[in-house]
């Protein structure tokens, strides 16, 4: 399995989500610098977290009209595997890779802390290797990760199974407006309909060594390695 | 052109004699740019003129101290080719005048200096320090200097993995704000503030300059009167995004042989970097102002020498290496320029529109001065009144819902502290652990001071802020390596002031030796005084230990592998300057409990060799709150009970005695504990049985984990709700 991750200026987790994927068996990982324009011959693309360009006018705004981004949607339509994470979420919905966009957390403030969340699909090549249902633990650290799409978008989402995590309690109890950012639905991740692109505000990269607080992380490294190798 | 008196002289914060001094060093009276370089290099904040004396006695070397004192940071050997760089520094005066910006510019100053030696920095942390939070102005310092912490940190993506944070009314006018942080770097590539290779190129990287922080080393060299908010302007805007990109640079450029010196542009901006630069380097240097990239039109030499804008370096490259270096900064969109040359003059010669504008000695300039400053003996605290009585459960738990105790959730998770994806033990712990990227190897950070401790007794205070941080290190189970310092005191004019930091020094000295842990970098901060109230003397403490394999780390939180609980240390017996004291009776009384040096190194290198031998399961080290919140604070951690089999004198129970730990273990390694605390000598007591969901002593007194939890974290959320 080959994969790129984009380095914007300003993209601060894109060595952490390298390392995850170096550390999974026979993944090969390029850096490939915004303002390239095309895309060496790859099976993953990793849109890593950061502040891309300081998130300055609106988190993932600037970075989503970079140069490398037309050669990343070009790259998605054939089918080639995208994965935001957290800015890099900001940055696919920013372009509108994936519906919805990513507004200011509830309190109005930064938020770093260890999540519980829900599997809600297996049918993806993020997370197969996960049980259905399954609670996970990953850390979240975002100013702007409270989703929002409009009802309709919601009811979409929910219809064709592109709700991929929830926000939940230990136990997998998804509470009425419990979720910690204020995200619609407590949404943390969903797909494109073609089911190849995600994006997460959550961090598995932070969830995928013995020395994190969970390796659950590692699952969707692992079911990715899966089907992409 | 403006008339240079003395009176211009005094404005700038020059007094009489130092006017005096600068018109005898260059032979004729200074012009107004010369005389703003002498005034901001001969600030207090500056060239340390009432501390110098007295920072030359404190211990700074050990086998593995790589660079001591004088330079961007400290740098400490930890094998196999990689040092850690580190260092803390204050921003107080600028967050007091707009916290956000201030704390903000804080955390990237500090940044700065480490990556300026060529290190990554991996982990931040800081100590602060609010007034009274009745007053008026506290709520809004602690949210503003929270969120520029976290903002500038956040987003340069270096995590912010510890802290401190108490709230006392003596700080009400003058907030403290210490930043630090830590790097890595490789051990034969540091790089140094040094100017050198005569004609080599002098080159201006970063963001351009602008009008901001003009005169800010002499802002921070002055105390604070009712009209201290008109000092806005002095305040430096910080963008983290810029920094990151200067990071990136400066890290990229490193990696090749172009740069032969660099020092960042921090306090008296290019000023500083310039003379500091030659001082260390050939002697001299040459600028041609002309070619420094400017924010803004029409900008007068002085304003560009003294300019504090932020994320600028300034380096010297190896002659021929310029086309290179500019490669690597137009990658990352950053100003890059040549502005001037390396000379051996011993002269900073300054040109503008082809004219020699200032012409200054750049020895006298970087030596500073040197002032003997009267001091007197720091009066003793009032005596300890009898304590009254009072439940010891209900004493706990109000101790634990008080600011003084309270859990700092809402403070750390507005940092990002697992970025880099590294952190072992994120904040709220004794100490954090980091691992090194990329091997097995982990350092424990944690910045520590007790000012009550300080104000009643300096000596002691200062030996304590020492050992306490030894001990936070030895209770996740590092090995203690070195420190830097932030010296945050009043104004140094005033003799009880001095006195405080004479004896201060001293303490801090007496406990670096004896605990081999030099001091390897930091700053001093005076003037910390508004309106004729002066701080209390903090010396606050950043110190650094070492892992060979961050696995051995413990944490405070009791789990599942908890069984019994042990006192190792004296039993205690002092409630001077407790916190009990201080809830009890409304102030802070009596003497500080006294620093054995020799006791606390025996007891913590026993706790050290029992963590490393891996038996003990969580461990914890007694101190604000003592022995009964310290368990408290395991059971919190852990999400479990215990029951304490203790007495129920109030000094056993809340004293604060230093060189002390809580250790759990199983009862499989309980006996070999016992043994191994019999044969170093140290007192070893079991005091309860972990396990449930309550804290139980004395099998009377009763409070669910859960409701302490409920109570423990309450003060936080209510004090910043919005209504």
């Amino acid at each position: 399995m080959r994969a790129a991750v984009i380095v914007f200026p300003g993209s601060n987790c894109d060595r952490d989500v390298a390392v995850s994927l170096r550390n999974c068996h026979e993944v090969k990982v390029e850096m490939v610098w915004h303002g390239e324009r095309v895309l060496p011959h790859v099976d993953l693309i990793a849109v890593p977290g950061g502040f891309s360009y300081g998130d300055y006018l609106r988190a993932g705004a600037m970075a989503a009209h970079s140069p490398i981004m037309d050669a990343v949607v070009a790259a998605a339509s054939k089918g080639v595997a995208v994965l935001g994470i957290c800015n890099g979420f900001q940055v696919l919905t920013e372009r509108g890779l994936l519906p919805g966009t990513l507004m200011r957390n509830k309190y109005l403030k930064f938020l770093c802390k260890v999540v519980n969340l829900k599997v809600e699909t297996k049918d993806s090549l993020f997370t197969s290797e996960f049980a259905l249902k399954d609670v996970i633990a990953m850390p979240i650290a975002h100013n702007e990760g409270n989703y929002f799409a409009n009802a309709d978008t919601v009811a979409k989402l929910e219809a064709e199974d592109r709700v991929v995590f929830r926000y939940c309690t230990k136990d997998g109890v998804i509470p009425e407006g419990g979720s910690p950012n204020g995200s619609v639905e407590s949404i943390a991740g969903i797909l494109d309909s073609s089911r190849r692109v995600l994006g997460m505000m959550p961090h598995p990269e932070r969830a995928a060594d013995p020395a994190h607080i969970s390796t659950d992380g590692q699952q969707l490294f692992a079911s990715l390695v899966r089907h992409l190798s | 052109m403006t008339e240079i008196s003395s009176d211009v002289a005094a404005e700038m914060g020059l007094t009489n004699d130092e006017f005096e001094r600068v018109h005898q060093l260059l032979g004729r009276p200074p012009n107004f740019t010369e005389l703003s370089v002498f005034s901001a290099m001969w600030s207090e904040h500056c060239s340390y003129k009432s501390s110098r004396r007295w920072l030359k006695t404190l211990p700074t070397t050990a086998p593995w101290v790589i660079c001591g004192p004088g330079e961007n940071a400290g740098v400490v050997d930890i094998g196999d080719r990689q040092a850690l760089v580190f260092k803390m520094e204050s921003h107080n005066h600028p967050s007091y005048i707009e916290p956000y910006q201030g704390a903000a510019t804080g955390v990237g100053g500090i940044l700065r200096d480490v990556f300026t030696m060529g290190a990554r920095p991996f982990a931040s942390l800081n100590s602060l320090r609010f007034g009274d939070p009745k007053h008026p102005r506290t709520r809004y310092l602690l949210e503003g200097v929270i969120a520029g912490i976290g903002g500038y940190g956040n987003c340069i993506g270096v995590p912010t993995v510890a802290g401190e944070c108490t709230f006392d009314a003596r700080y009400n006018g003058n907030i403290l704000v210490n930043a630090m942080t830590v790097g890595i770097a490789d051990s034969t590539k540091i790089f140094y503030a040094k100017a050198s290779g005569v004609a080599s190129p002098v080159v201006y990287v970063g963001s351009k300059t602008g009008r901001d922080g003009i005169h800010g080393a002499t802002m921070a060299s002055a105390s604070f009167d009712a009209e201290s908010g008109e000092k806005r302007p002095t305040v430096q805007v910080g963008d983290p995004f810029t920094e990151k990109l200067l990071l990136e640079a400066c890290l990229e450029l490193m990696a090749t042989d172009a740069i032969t010196g660099i020092q960042d542009m921090g306090a008296a901006g290019l000023t500083s970097s310039a003379i500091e630069m030659a001082a260390k380097g050939e002697g001299g240097i040459e600028l041609d102002l002309d070619e420094v990239p400017c924010r803004e039109n029409g900008m007068r030499p002085h304003e560009l020498m003294l300019s504090e804008s932020q994320e600028r370096m300034l380096m010297v490259l190896r002659p021929g290496a310029e086309d290179q270096a500019r490669k690597v900064f137009d990658k990352w969109e950053l100003n890059f320029s040549v502005i001037g040359r390396v000379t051996n003059t011993g002269r900073m010669l300054l040109r503008s529109k082809g004219k020699v504008i200032a012409d200054v000695p750049v020895g006298p300039l970087a030596e500073g001065l040197d002032y003997q400053r009267p001091w007197s003996e720091p009066p003793a605290p009032p005596t300890l009144p009898a304590m009254p009585k009072a439940a010891p459960i209900e004493m706990l738990c109000s101790l634990l819902a008080s600011p003084d105790l309270c859990s700092r959730k809402w403070i750390w998770e507005q940092y990002d502290h697992t970025v880099m994806a590294d952190t072992v033990v994120g904040p709220g712990a004794d100490a954090a652990v980091v691992r090194i990227h990329g091997t097995q190897k982990a350092v424990a950070i944690s910045a520590d001071c007790t000012p009550r401790y300080c104000e009643a007794d300096p000596n002691q205070g200062g030996a304590q802020a020492v050992a306490e941080c030894w001990r936070n290190l030895t209770a996740v189970g590092a090995l203690p390596l070195a420190i830097t310092d932030c010296l945050n005191f009043g104004n140094p004019e005033k003799a009880l002031v001095m006195g405080q930091f004479v004896r201060a020094i001293e303490g801090m000295s007496e406990a670096c030796s004896a605990l081999d842990f030099p001091v390897v970098s930091g700053n001093v901060s005076f003037y910390n005084e508004t309106e004729e109230t002066n701080i209390p003397p903090t010396p606050q403490i950043g110190g650094i230990g070492l892992f060979e394999d961050w696995r051995h780390a413990v944490t405070l939180a009791l789990s599942a592998k908890c069984e019994h609980l042990l006192l190792l240390g004296e039993r205690s017996f002092h409630l001077g300057q407790s916190l009990y004291s201080r809830h009890l009776l409304g102030m802070d009384a009596g003497f500080p409990p006294p620093v054995n040096l020799k006791v606390e190194r025996r007891n913590g290198d026993l706790v050290r060799a029992l963590i490393t031998s891996g038996i003990v399961t969580a461990c914890h080290d007694i101190s604000d709150g003592g022995l009964l919140t310290a368990v408290a604070e395991m059971c919190l951690a852990g999400q479990r009970g215990v029951d304490l089999d203790l007495g129920h004198e109030a000094s056993e129970l809340f004293g604060e005695d230093q060189g002390r730990y809580l250790v759990s273990t199983t009862s499989k390694s309980l006996s070999q504990i016992l043994r191994e605390a019999r044969t170093a000598k140290v007192p070893a007591k079991i005091i309860g049985v972990v396990g449930g969901d309550t804290l139980t002593l004395n099998s009377t007194d009763a409070i669910s984990v859960s409701e302490l939890t409920r109570i423990h974290e309450h003060w936080f959320a209510s004090y910043t709700a919005t209504d």
